[in-house]
């Protein structure tokens, strides 16, 4: 079963007295545990792509299907129910809320789920020595490095156990060695958990992790090819 | 419900993000939220004041009349129940203070001038709990007894009638074959009152003097009973009604004296509008603390959107934040407001412009009074329009798209 599917997207920007063709007739289906690597030049429409597919930007025209049920006529409710129970998203910018410390980070996703505390604390201890932070939990965004944060971001993600894991650009911030870590991690997690992974990168070593490489150009899909894994 | 953790721990952490701008507006609550009450208790006390002694110059709490008196206000109205009577059915009913007195309209005279006045015939000692006449405070003496001889007459209308004590003056007034019935009296004291009206309207004389000059044996027109608190008469006003069994018009103070009770519910309204009007000037620091605090975060309000954060729960978040800001300075300015109050209470003199408030019937110690209600009805007020201020902001952060917020530069 396809866990994303895209048919015909198209979204224009206006910028200025220009329309840009953000995404221009795109589609795409994503099989469940999938491992895809979105290749775009700044501009090109992946992180468009990306937030259409995560129902955080609705396009022009064109559906989106998640897991089976079409969200781009979905209610910002519905929409904000998927999110929370299925998508784990991982952002660029670090974005962790900065008034929590690096364990509540993780515990948000959760506590706004209703998971209670201690299932809560559990998990995200766990996880939290997953990504290599044990002894950070009481941090705050503020005092960690910019991988710790990313680390934490990527943990937050994942602490759910979402069907379907968005980064957008998450290794643009890191150095080499944080960003292979940070990679391997995503790959055991897709091969252990089978979470579908959909990287929006400009970054080669990253889409040398992907199992399916994406490349789009102007809003377009311009190649789409399987291949090894590193 | 399930939110209200997550969404209390976040509110309060951001508010504490920039603590010198919380503290700032916090500061600013507590001095509004203080000048609130400390007015309010200031004005409170100035009306009661001005209340009691109103209350006290004659309506009492509850009065009893004929029921054509307050119509017509002559002894042929009055009550037909005599003194015996009358003390028979009310002293053992244990009200705080009751007297029956005789309350007539009458002309005085002096040897040079005349005027209408209002001639209470009265028993000094029954009186003297709720008289507005300090006995003390005349000028020669009281009266002594319900048999005495003597006029007690205002400052004012001494001056007016050019008269002094130890002189001499006429009171007339009619009987109840409408015949004049007139006597002369001393003058045995000159009191002063609150109002400058009191001072000119009211003459007294003894209860039993005014009967015989009137010729109304040991009849009198009015009862006055007072309880326990004149903001609540009416247990008082039940059981004086019960007792009279529909033989007498009874009435609350405020419905004989339309003056006291009008000051009574404008001052109810004043208090409310003081309140609505600091809080106004609040308003508008407390609004721009709000916009502010969301306009810095817009990306992690769009972050936690884009992670299933409902807008709702964005709603609730600003609002938490906005009535935590409010309960904090709240809090703080009702200890401010009691501490400054509470040791007030013994007096403030203010014979400093007491000439000048005396006009309008306030003493010159002024005794704020700080109610309960009036701090409640402050920070409820407070609260439920800090609660609508709060809604705007609140409103637009929930409004923001995720991924337009996400990518705002902060």
């Amino acid at each position: 079963m396809s866990s994303v599917r895209c048919v015909d997207l198209c979204k224009t920007y206006r910028q200025g007295d220009q329309d840009i063709k953000a995404l221009d007739h795109v589609s795409i289906e994503i099989e469940e545990g999938g491992f895809v690597c979105l290749s775009a030049p700044s501009g090109g429409g992946k992180t468009t792509l990306l937030n259409a597919i995560g129902g955080l930007d609705i396009p022009d025209s064109g559906e989106v299907w998640i897991a089976g049920q079409r969200i781009d006529e979905m209610s910002k409710g519905e929409l904000a129910d998927l999110r929370l129970s299925s998508i784990g998203f991982v952002f660029q910018a670090y974005n962790l809320i900065p008034v929590l410390t690096a364990q509540e980070n993780i515990e948000f996703v959760m506590q706004v789920q209703g998971v209670s505390a201690v299932e809560r604390r559990k998990k995200s201890l766990a996880i939290l020595d997953e990504v290599g932070l044990k002894g950070l939990e009481n941090r705050r965004p503020a005092e960690m490095s910019g991988g710790q944060q990313q680390r934490v971001a990527v943990a937050r993600a994942i602490v759910s156990r979402p069907a379907l894991v968005l980064a957008d650009e998450p290794t643009a911030n890191l150095d080499s060695k944080t960003s292979d870590e940070l990679m391997t991690l995503f790959t055991e997690l897709n091969r252990h958990h089978n979470t579908t992974f959909v990287i929006a990168t400009h970054d080669q070593r990253v889409m040398g992790y992907a199992k399916r490489l994406i490349r789009m150009l102007d809003g377009r899909i311009v190649g789409d090819i399987e291949q090894d894994a590193a | 419900m399930r939110m209200l953790p997550v969404l209390s721990r976040l509110a309060w952490r951001y508010l504490w993000r920039n603590h010198r701008r919380t503290i700032i507006m916090v500061g600013a609550i507590a001095v509004g939220a203080w000048a609130m009450i400390f007015m309010t208790a200031l004005t409170r006390g100035m009306v009661d004041q001005m209340i009691r002694d109103g209350i006290s110059v004659l309506p009492g709490h509850v009065q009893a009349h004929n029921p054509e008196f307050l119509d017509d206000p002559s002894v042929s109205n009055r009550i037909a129940m005599g003194d015996e009577e009358l003390a028979g059915k009310f002293d053992a009913m244990d009200f705080r203070a009751w007297a029956s007195r005789v309350r007539v309209p009458a002309v005085i005279t002096s040897e040079r001038e005349s005027r209408g006045v209002t001639l209470l015939g009265v028993d000094p000692e029954a009186e003297e709990e709720f008289s507005f006449v300090s006995y003390e405070d005349v000028e020669g003496r009281f009266l002594e007894t319900p048999d005495d001889k003597g006029v007690v007459i205002g400052r004012k209308l001494a001056d007016k009638l050019d008269t002094e004590v130890g002189k001499r003056i006429v009171i007339m007034s009619q009987d109840p074959d409408n015949e004049i019935a007139d006597r002369g009296f001393r003058v045995v004291g000159l009191f002063k009152a609150n109002m400058a009206a009191f001072e000119e309207s009211y003459v007294f004389v003894g209860k039993k003097t005014a009967q015989k000059m009137l010729r109304i044996g040991d009849t009198t027109t009015e009862i006055v009973f007072v309880g326990d608190d004149y903001r609540n008469v009416d247990p008082t006003y039940q059981r004086v009604s019960e007792a009279v069994a529909g033989k007498l018009k009874v009435s609350r103070w405020y419905e004989v004296d339309t003056y006291l009770g009008t000051m009574m519910k404008v001052m109810d309204g004043f208090v409310l509008i003081w309140v609505i009007v600091i809080f106004l000037a609040l308003s508008f620091g407390l609004v721009n603390t709000l916009v502010m605090a969301v306009f810095e975060r817009i990306r992690e309000i769009g972050l936690m959107l884009a992670l299933g954060m409902k807008p709702s729960s964005i709603l609730g978040q600003i609002i938490i934040e906005s009535m935590f800001l409010l309960a904090i300075g709240l809090g703080l300015g009702d200890i401010l407001a009691f501490a400054s109050v509470k040791p007030l209470e013994s007096g403030i003199d203010i014979s400093v412009v007491a000439e000048g408030m005396e006009m309008w019937g306030a003493s010159s110690m002024l005794y704020p009074k700080l109610y309960w209600s009036d701090m409640v009805l402050a920070n409820v007020v407070v609260l439920i329009l800090g609660f609508l201020a709060s809604l705007s902001p609140a409103w637009r952060a929930s409004r923001y798209e995720p991924v337009e917020a996400i990518t705002k530069v902060g």
